[in-house]
C-alpha cells in the first residue's frame, strides 16, 4: 500500500535533505525549528492488465457511444497525440500512446476506416526526431504511418494547412490544425502527467496556431493565472482554453478523448533513491548517492546530460479514461490528485526547491537558463492548490548551476532572447509589448520550427511568462550555485552555499522566516489550506 | 645365409596332435559351465510357454526418453553457458536476427511472478530452435523447453542426449498415440517451465507453411497460460528442409500480443485464433502493421500456408513472397575482382 505524501517538521534529529542541481544533487540541512519539507506521496499501484484497461475505456466511453460505433468506412479519421514534452523522464518502452494507439488502430481497422491521419500535437513546440516518434508511437506505427505521410507533426506556421472553427464572446479566434477541423472524428491521446494537462487544453493548443495561442500565452493571462495546477475559475489560462473548446465542441469535429494518468515512479535502479525519504536511505542508497555525486562532480557536463536524459522511467499507468472531454478530464484530475495531492496548512517565507536537469521544454537538450526560471517560477511555484506555498513576497530559492548554455538546435531563438531581450527587460509585459512580435514573425525562427527541430521563434517569451505569475508574486528569487553574471542577467539573486541564500533572504523575510521545501522528485501538489 | 623351411601342418601326425589339443580345450569350456547349467532359472533366461508371445522391450528412446536430468542445475548452468556462447554466436553469423514486438510483452514481464507461457512460432528450419532460444527474452529464456520431435530427435540416445542438454529439449510424440508427452508438458508448464512448440508439428517441405495443430492451443487450454504467436521469416532459406548446410542470411522474430484462453472455447477455435494471429504477424513483417490489421480484420492476411494452386506457380509465389521478407535479403557476399596482375 504506497503512503501518502506529507509535511515533515524539521527538528535537530532530521538528516540532511536532498536538492537537484541540474545534472547532479546536493544535501543540504535545513534550519531546526523552522523549516518544513513538503514530501510527495509514494507511487501508487499500476494498473496491472494495462491494454485490457485500455481496450475497456474505449469500448465503455463516458458520456458518448462506443469507440466502434462511432467508427465507419469511408470516414475521416484524425489521431492527435501529445508530444515528447510529456512524460519527464520519457518512460520505458512501450509507451502509453503506443499502447492506446495500437488499441484504437485494431478498432480502427475492423470498422474499414482507411482515411487515418496521426498529428504529433506540437503545438509551438520543437518537432520530435525520428528516434523520439519512434519511442512514443512504437516501431509498428512509425514504419505503417510515417512512409505514407499518414504520420506527421503539426505545423503552426503552415497557414495553407489551418482552419478557422469560430470564434468567442471574448474575440479569441480558434484555429486549428486543418485536418484536423476537416475531420469526421478526432480521437486526442493524452499523458497527464499533471492536472494543468489535458481536457480542451490539448487540441486548443497542441493543434492551434500562434494567433491562437496567442490570445492565452500572454502576460495578462498568465499573471492572472492563479492556480495552474488548481482549480479551473482560478486560471484564467484555463478559463480562456474551456471557452476555445466550446466553440470547438459548437462548431468543430466529434472529440473522442483518451486520458491517461501515470504514477509517480520516476527513476530507475540506480537512481530509485530519489524518490526515497532521507531517514530511510540504506547503506546501499547512501553509498550509490555518494559515488553518483562524487562522479558527476568529474563527468563532463555533455556526458552528465547524455547520462540523464538516456534514463528510462518505470513509470506505469495509474488510469485511463476515454469519451466526452469533459466528463473524462474530470476524472482524470481526480486520478492525478489521488497521486499528487498532499495536505499543506499554511504559507511559508521560503520556499526552496532543487531544479532538475529537465522541464517540459527540453527533452533531450540543455536546461537553459531560461529554462531554470520556467522550471522554478513557473511550474514548481505552481505546484499547489488554493494558494501558492510561499507567502506574497516572500523568497524562492532554487538550487542550479544556472550556466549560460543552449543548444543551439532545439532553441536558438532563447540565445537571442538571453542576449537581447533579457538584457533590455525581465518584465513580462514590458517584453511582450517590445520584443515579442519581432520573434514570432521571424522568417529565420520560423523556418527552423517549421523544418529543423527548433521551438518556434516566440518560446522563450512563452517559457517566460509561464512564470509571470511567480515572479509578481515573489519578492526575491534567489539561485543557490548558479553562475552569477547569467543568474543576474534573469533579474535573480546569486548565492553560494543555502545558508548564503537564507542570510540574502533575511533581508526580506526577517531572521525568523519559515521555511518549507517542496521535495522532488516526485511530483506532487501542495493543497494549500 | 640359407633360409630355413616354413613350418607345415602337413603331415598327418601334426594334425592329430592338433585336433586333440582342440578336444581338450572344447571339454574343458563344457565342464565349467557345467556347474551354471544345473542352476537354470532364475539364473538364466525363462523358457517361453506354448502358445505365449513376449512383448517387445519397451524402448527408451523416441517419447519415452527421459529428460529430467536436463533440467537440473548442473545442465541448466551447462546451458546457460552455451546459450550465451556458442548458440547466440552461432545464430549470430547464420542468422542476424531482428527481434521485434517484445514490448507487448511488457505487462507479463512486468508482473510480480511473470507466469509460464507457450510460444508458437512457424517452422522452416532446423536455425528456428537456436533462433527462439536467444530472442526469448528473461525471464522465460532461463525456464524454456522446447518441444522437439520424439522421432526426429530422440531416435538415438546420443542425439536426444544432445538435444536435451543443449536445447532443454522435451521428445513430443507428434502421430499422438499417447498423451504421455502432454500429460507432462502439462505439469513441466505447471512447475513454471515455458514451452516452444512449433504448432506445424515439423519444418515446411517445400518453403510455405503447414496447417497449425492444436498442441499448443490444447495445453493452453489445459494449463490457463497465455500463447505468444511469433512469425519467424527467413530462416527457411538459411537452411531448410533438405539443404546440406547452412547459408547465412538474414532473420527476422516478430513476437505477437499474448492470446489467452477464452472460456469454453474449443481448442480447434483456440489453435484457429492462434494461427490467425501468426499470420497477422507475417503479414506485418513483410508489410507493416496498419496493413497487417487492416486485412486481419476483413481476414484477408495472406496465408502462410501459400496459394492454393499447386506446381510451379507455387513456388514462383514463394520466390516472390521472399523477396518482400528478411529472405530476400541476402548477406552481401566479398566480391571476388579478376586478379589483373
Amino acid at each position: 500500500m504506497p503512503r501518502p505524501g506529507f509535511v515533515l517538521e524539521v527538528d535537530r534529529s532530521t538528516p540532511s535533505i536532498m536538492f537537484w542541481r541540474g545534472e547532479n544533487f546536493s544535501l543540504e540541512k535545513l534550519p531546526a525549528g523552522r523549516s518544513r519539507v513538503v514530501y510527495p506521496p509514494e507511487p501508487l499501484d499500476a494498473i496491472d492488465d494495462i491494454d485490457g484497461a485500455i481496450r475497456h475505456a474505449l469500448l465503455n466511453p463516458h458520456g458518448q457511444d462506443p469507440l466502434p460505433a462511432q467508427l465507419f468506412p469511408g470516414m475521416k479519421l484524425t489521431i492527435a497525440f501529445d508530444d515528447v514534452s510529456l512524460p519527464l523522464p520519457k518512460m520505458r518502452r512501450p509507451d502509453t500512446r503506443q499502447r492506446v494507439i495500437e488499441a484504437v488502430l485494431d478498432l480502427v481497422a475492423a470498422a474499414g476506416v482507411d482515411d487515418v491521419h496521426l498529428i504529433a500535437a506540437l503545438g509551438l513546440h520543437r518537432r520530435m526526431h525520428e528516434y523520439e516518434l519512434r519511442h512514443a508511437l512504437g516501431d509498428r506505427i512509425y514504419d505503417s504511418f510515417h512512409p505514407r505521410g499518414m504520420l506527421y507533426q503539426h505545423d503552426a506556421e503552415d497557414h495553407d494547412n489551418l482552419a478557422i472553427v469560430g470564434t468567442t464572446d471574448h474575440g479569441e479566434v480558434l484555429e486549428i490544425n486543418k485536418r484536423a477541423a476537416d475531420s469526421d472524428l478526432i480521437i486526442y491521446v493524452n499523458i497527464n502527467s499533471v492536472s494543468m494537462d489535458g481536457g480542451w487544453k490539448s487540441i486548443t493548443t497542441g493543434l492551434a496556431s500562434y494567433r491562437c495561442l496567442s490570445h492565452h500565452h500572454n502576460p495578462e493571462t498568465l499573471e492572472n493565472t492563479r492556480s495552474l495546477m488548481g482549480h479551473r475559475h482560478q486560471s484564467a489560462l484555463h478559463t480562456s482554453v474551456w471557452r476555445l473548446g466550446k466553440v470547438l465542441k459548437d462548431n468543430g469535429p466529434k472529440i473522442f478523448q483518451i486520458e491517461t494518468t501515470l504514477n509517480t515512479d520516476m527513476f530507475p535502479a540506480p537512481f530509485d533513491f530519489l524518490s526515497k525519504r532521507e531517514w530511510e536511505w540504506t547503506a546501499k542508497d547512501r553509498a550509490t548517492f555518494l559515488a553518483t555525486t562524487k562522479s558527476l562532480n568529474r563527468t563532463p557536463i555533455k556526458l552528465a546530460r547524455k547520462i540523464f536524459h538516456n534514463m528510462e522511467s518505470p513509470h506505469q499507468m495509474t488510469s485511463v479514461q476515454a469519451g466526452d472531454t469533459d466528463e473524462v478530464h474530470k476524472i482524470t484530475l481526480e486520478k492525478v490528485y489521488e497521486q499528487q495531492l498532499v495536505d499543506v496548512v499554511g504559507q511559508t517565507d521560503i520556499l526552496t526547491m532543487g531544479i532538475p536537469y529537465v522541464c517540459p521544454y527540453n527533452p533531450d537538450g540543455v536546461m537553459n537558463p531560461i529554462l531554470v526560471m520556467c522550471m522554478g517560477l513557473g511550474y514548481l511555484f505552481n505546484m499547489y492548490r488554493n494558494k501558492p506555498l510561499v507567502r506574497e513576497g516572500g523568497v524562492i530559492i532554487m538550487t542550479h548551476p544556472c550556466y549560460r548554455d543552449f543548444n543551439p538546435v532545439h532553441h536558438p531563438s532563447y540565445i537571442d532572447f538571453f542576449e537581447q531581450v533579457l538584457a533590455d527587460t525581465t518584465n513580462p509585459a514590458e517584453m511582450s509589448r517590445k520584443w515579442e512580435q519581432q520573434y514570432a514573425e521571424d522568417e529565420w525562427y520560423k523556418h527552423l520550427y517549421r523544418t529543423g527541430n527548433a521551438y518556434h521563434g516566440v518560446h522563450p517569451f512563452y517559457a517566460w511568462y509561464w512564470g509571470a505569475h511567480g515572479l509578481q508574486h515573489a519578492g526575491k528569487v534567489i539561485i543557490v550555485g548558479g553562475d552569477p553574471p547569467t543568474v543576474r542577467r534573469l533579474g535573480f539573486t546569486p548565492a553560494s552555499t543555502m545558508d548564503d541564500a537564507f542570510e540574502i533572504a533575511s533581508d526580506v523575510v526577517g531572521r525568523d522566516a519559515t521555511i518549507t521545501h517542496l521535495h522532488a522528485p516526485a511530483l506532487l501538489v501542495a493543497d494549500v489550506q | 645365409m640359407k633360409r630355413s623351411a616354413p613350418t607345415r601342418l602337413s603331415s598327418v601326425g601334426q594334425l592329430r596332435r592338433a585336433a586333440k589339443l582342440g578336444d581338450m580345450a572344447s571339454s574343458a569350456v563344457q565342464a565349467a559351465l557345467k556347474p551354471a547349467k544345473g542352476l537354470g532359472f532364475p539364473y538364466r533366461k525363462p523358457s517361453i510357454p506354448k502358445g505365449m508371445v513376449v512383448p517387445p522391450d519397451v524402448s527408451t528412446l523416441g517419447a519415452n526418453f527421459e529428460t529430467g536430468w536436463a533440467r537440473s542445475a548442473p545442465a541448466k548452468a551447462t546451458r546457460t553457458v552455451l546459450a550465451n556462447g556458442p548458440i547466440r554466436a552461432f545464430v549470430r553469423v547464420v542468422a542476424s536476427p531482428e527481434i521485434v514486438g517484445l514490448d507487448r510483452l511488457a505487462d507479463l514481464k512486468r508482473m510480480d511472478e511473470p507466469p509460464a507461457v507457450i510460444f508458437a512460432p512457424n517452422h522452416h528450419s532446423h536455425v528456428d530452435t537456436p533462433l527462439m532460444i536467444t530472442a526469448v527474452p528473461e525471464p522465460w529464456r532461463s525456464q524454456l523447453v522446447i518441444a522437439a520431435a520424439a522421432d526426429y530427435f530422440f531416435d538415438t540416445r546420443v542425439k536426444g542426449t544432445l538435444a536435451a542438454l543443449t536445447l532443454n529439449a522435451f521428445p513430443i510424440d507428434r502421430e499422438v498415440t499417447s498423451r504421455k508427452s502432454s500429460d507432462e508438458l502439462r505439469h513441466l508448464i505447471d512447475d513454471g517451465w515455458s514451452l516452444v512448440i512449433f504448432p506445424e508439428g515439423g519444418r515446411s517441405p517445400d518453403g510455405w507453411g503447414q496447417d497449425f495443430k492444436g498442441g499448443a492451443a490444447y495445453l493452453a487450454n489445459r494449463t490457463n497460460v497465455p500463447v505468444i504467436p511469433v512469425f519467424i521469416d527467413g530462416t527457411g532459406s538459411i537452411f531448410g528442409k533438405g539443404m546440406k548446410r547452412p547459408k547465412p542470411g538474414k532473420t527476422k522474430v516478430v513476437f505477437g500480443a499474448p492470446l489467452y484462453p477464452i472460456e469454453d472455447e474449443s481448442t480447434r477455435r483456440f489453435n484457429a485464433r492462434i494461427e490467425a494471429a501468426v499470420t497477422a504477424l507475417g503479414d506485418e513483417a513483410l508489410t507493416d502493421f496498419w496493413t497487417a490489421r487492416q486485412r486481419a480484420a476483413k481476414g484477408t492476411n495472406p496465408k502462410l500456408t501459400g496459394p492454393e494452386y499447386n506446381g510451379w506457380r507455387r513456388q514462383w509465389a514463394l520466390a516472390e513472397h521472399r523477396k518482400l521478407g528478411k529472405a530476400g535479403q541476402r548477406r552481401r557476399q566479398n566480391r571476388r575482382w579478376p586478379d589483373l596482375g
